[in-house]
């Protein structure tokens, strides 16, 4: 089974890390995750219970459910109560609120919902219902994306008629530049390890040159994640921001180009609205003109008007403003058995981390 | 073609008859069993009577370590055991789906009868119910069993004595049950080789108890797993929990399909896993006795009741930092049990 974990997790290794990070750092500094596997870690492990007060730890908008728009959700049930249509997805989305339904509550009612680990379990259940209509619902950034563009490319090929894509994908850098632009103090951000892996650290180059701000690609180990911190840290004492991998095992500069170029053949980029942040231009991904019909943004649907929580500071908590104890409604209205804000469903989550790790 | 169950095999006329006969009661077989009567008669000493039930739909029914049957009885026995119960008698309710194969009912049956023979309890009553084919998934157990329960082990239930300074002990290794089931459904296509750790702890407990050692609180570490029973056992009382990870056992296999699919094995589901309080003089004695049984070979002594952060139950991670232990919302698995 899986090794080198523990390796990762060296208590002396992890010591060395935060010894060196209490020797460098004199200033108060914020740093920013913007992915929702780092926000698990950190929590998991307790890693902000090892470093000094004034290295402040913030979460940004790195959860794919969490950023997502209602309107999504609401989509996705009109979709849902159409004849014959079987909705395919990961697990995260099936809790998520809409405005007045969500996903659980109309396969209780009797829509077709099915839970996939892979889009390629979507295509197999096209293949075996051929007179049904199969949506999957594609979310999440870079790691994702190259997922859903194979199992597009290979319905193509195997000229699947009845598989369908509803596209959430996002790109993280436009979001990452928003927040800054936001006026989010910022002083480095650990950068996505998973994403990373697809993109290479390239694609935070203009970033980190244009807003000088550093980006340290991170792994999801403690020791990973503190040496993503101390390089941070240093680069903000030394006032020379930059972009660091300390996520060498599998990130490298170029990334997996094979990966790159499924995204290029099936997707456009279009502008998207982000939780908290609003519209970016060319943050989201859709279908490119040769794959436009197997788009299931072109069934005729009625997709209720999108009704967002009064009291809901998802936004601020992703945009890194406030964290989620500063919400009124965390753990009393909203928790994970009875979510308000998307950041309480996805285990990934800001809240739901929160809630489970640190309340 | 194979035997399967009809419609009329729960009606209550012949064929039921025949499967109590043939089924139940050939592989059952004890003197109030035997009796065939609408309820069991059982001679009762004076004193407590602990008295649980519990309903099994767990998917698949066969699975490594394990069947539906032997968790019927280990689940409805342990549930007695950690009240600080002596299992006496249950009772075995079968709901049916219609086309069912004799053959597996009757594996399951044998395995029932097995584990009820190993934690020295009778089943001397039960019921049989078929319903349409789609209307349950092949095969739902109920047990309820009743236990005798002396009554200085009657604060064990609500740990009414816990005091900063007990230790926290667990039989063992986290996590088995769940990532078995999740590992014999196909659905991911992970062949990891995991045994559920599903077994019967009476006469683990038993052991512990009868040596006088000073047990203060039980619980087995079911759904929710260990981390919902430490969560639990904190909130709304006078003091806190400590938990170190490191003394915590997780098997390499469990721990590699838990980090492929994100699960904290701490909210993994257990099967044959109990978590005591004990006195601190006595945790060293417990943690002997606990060791010398089969079903104890791997226990460690996991943490201590606090002064401190009181309500709340802290782990000390395995890398020297620190977090809370919250209660499982919402489910990591569905039909594990």
């Amino acid at each position: 089974m899986i090794k080198f974990i523990d390796e990762y997790r060296d208590r002396e290794i992890v010591g060395e890390f935060v010894e060196r990070i209490r020797n460098i750092s004199k200033k108060p500094v914020n740093l920013m995750e913007v992915c929702g596997g780092h926000t698990m870690a950190i929590q998991k492990f307790g890693i902000p219970s090892l470093l000094p007060a004034h290295i402040n730890l913030l979460s940004g908008p790195g959860c794919p459910v969490c950023v997502s728009s209602r309107q999504f959700i609401d989509h996705a049930v009109a979709l849902s109560r159409l004849n014959d249509t079987v909705i395919v997805t990961f697990g995260d989305l099936i809790r998520v609120p809409g405005s007045s339904s969500n996903l659980d509550k109309e396969k209780a009612s009797g829509a077709d919902v099915r839970i996939v680990y892979s889009i390629l379990d979507a295509l197999q259940i096209a293949q075996q219902n051929p007179d049904k209509k199969i949506i999957f619902l594609g979310i999440g950034f870079e790691t994702t994306a190259p997922g859903t563009a194979i199992g597009m490319q290979q319905a193509k090929q195997k000229k699947l008629n009845n598989f369908f894509l509803l596209s959430s994908h996002k790109i993280m850098p436009p979001a990452m530049k928003a927040l800054i632009d936001e006026g989010v103090n910022i002083s480095g951000y650990i950068a996505p390890g998973h994403v990373s892996t697809i993109t290479g650290s390239k694609i935070y180059e203009e970033l980190s040159e244009k807003y000088k701000v550093g980006c340290v690609i991170s792994g999801f180990e403690p020791v990973d994640l503190l040496k993503a911190i101390y390089m941070l840290v240093r680069q903000f004492e030394e006032e020379r921001p930059a972009v660091e991998i300390a996520y060498k095992r599998a990130v490298n500069r170029e990334g997996n180009i094979k990966a790159q170029k499924a995204l290029e053949e099936v997707f456009i980029l279009k502008e998207d609205w982000w939780r908290g942040l609003g519209v970016l231009p060319e943050s989201g991904l859709q279908l490119n003109e040769k794959y436009r019909a197997l788009d299931a943004g072109n069934f005729q649907v009625e997709i209720e008007p999108t009704r967002e929580d009064k009291g809901c500071i998802c936004g601020e908590i992703l945009k890194g403003l406030n964290t989620p104890k500063d919400c009124k409604l965390f753990g009393t209205a909203c928790t994970p058995q009875d979510p308000v804000g998307a950041c309480m469903v996805s285990h990934e989550g800001a809240c739901a981390a929160w809630y489970r790790y640190n309340r | 073609m194979d035997k399967k169950i009809l419609l009329g095999h729960g009606s209550g006329g012949k064929l039921t008859r025949e499967l109590i006969e043939n089924l139940f009661v050939k592989h059952f077989s004890n003197e109030v069993l035997d009796r065939q009567s609408d309820s069991a008669v059982l001679d009762v000493p004076s004193g407590k009577m602990a008295f649980t039930t519990d309903s099994f739909v767990v998917d698949p029914i066969f699975f490594p370590g394990g069947d539906i049957g032997k968790l019927a009885i280990a689940g409805t026995v342990n549930d007695l055991s950690v009240s600080g119960a002596k299992p006496l008698c249950l009772s075995c309710s079968f709901i049916l789906e219609e086309g069912f194969p004799l053959a597996e009912l009757e594996k399951i049956v044998i395995s029932m009868a097995k584990e009820a023979r190993k934690a020295e309890v009778s089943i001397v009553t039960g019921d049989t119910k078929v319903v349409n084919k789609g209307k349950c998934d092949k095969v739902f157990i109920n047990t309820s069993g009743v236990g005798l329960l002396n009554a200085s082990f009657q604060h064990i239930s609500t740990g009414d004595y816990i005091q900063p300074g007990d230790k926290i002990l667990v039989n063992g290794s986290l996590a088995d049950h769940g990532m078995a089931i999740l590992a014999a459904r196909n659905e991911m296509n992970l062949h990891a080789d995991i045994e559920s750790d599903c077994a019967s702890l009476n006469h683990l407990i038993r052991k512990v108890l009868e040596a006088g050692v000073h047990v203060k609180f039980m619980r087995d570490a079911t759904r929710g797993g260990a981390a919902t029973v430490l969560a639990e056992l904190a909130e709304n009382k006078p003091f806190g929990l400590e938990i170190t990870e490191s003394k915590i056992k997780i098997g390499e296999n469990v721990r590699g399909i838990c980090e492929i699919l994100g699960f904290d094995p701490l909210y993994v589901a257990n099967e044959g896993k109990v978590i005591l309080v004990v006195s601190e003089e006595d945790a060293g004695k417990a943690l002997e006795i606990m060791q010398s049984d089969e079903l104890g070979k791997q226990a460690t002594i996991i943490g201590e009741i606090v002064n401190q952060h009181p309500g709340k139950a802290w782990l000390n991670t395995g890398i020297g930092g620190k977090r809370i232990i919250d209660m499982l919302a919402g489910e990591q698995l569905p039909r594990i049990c």
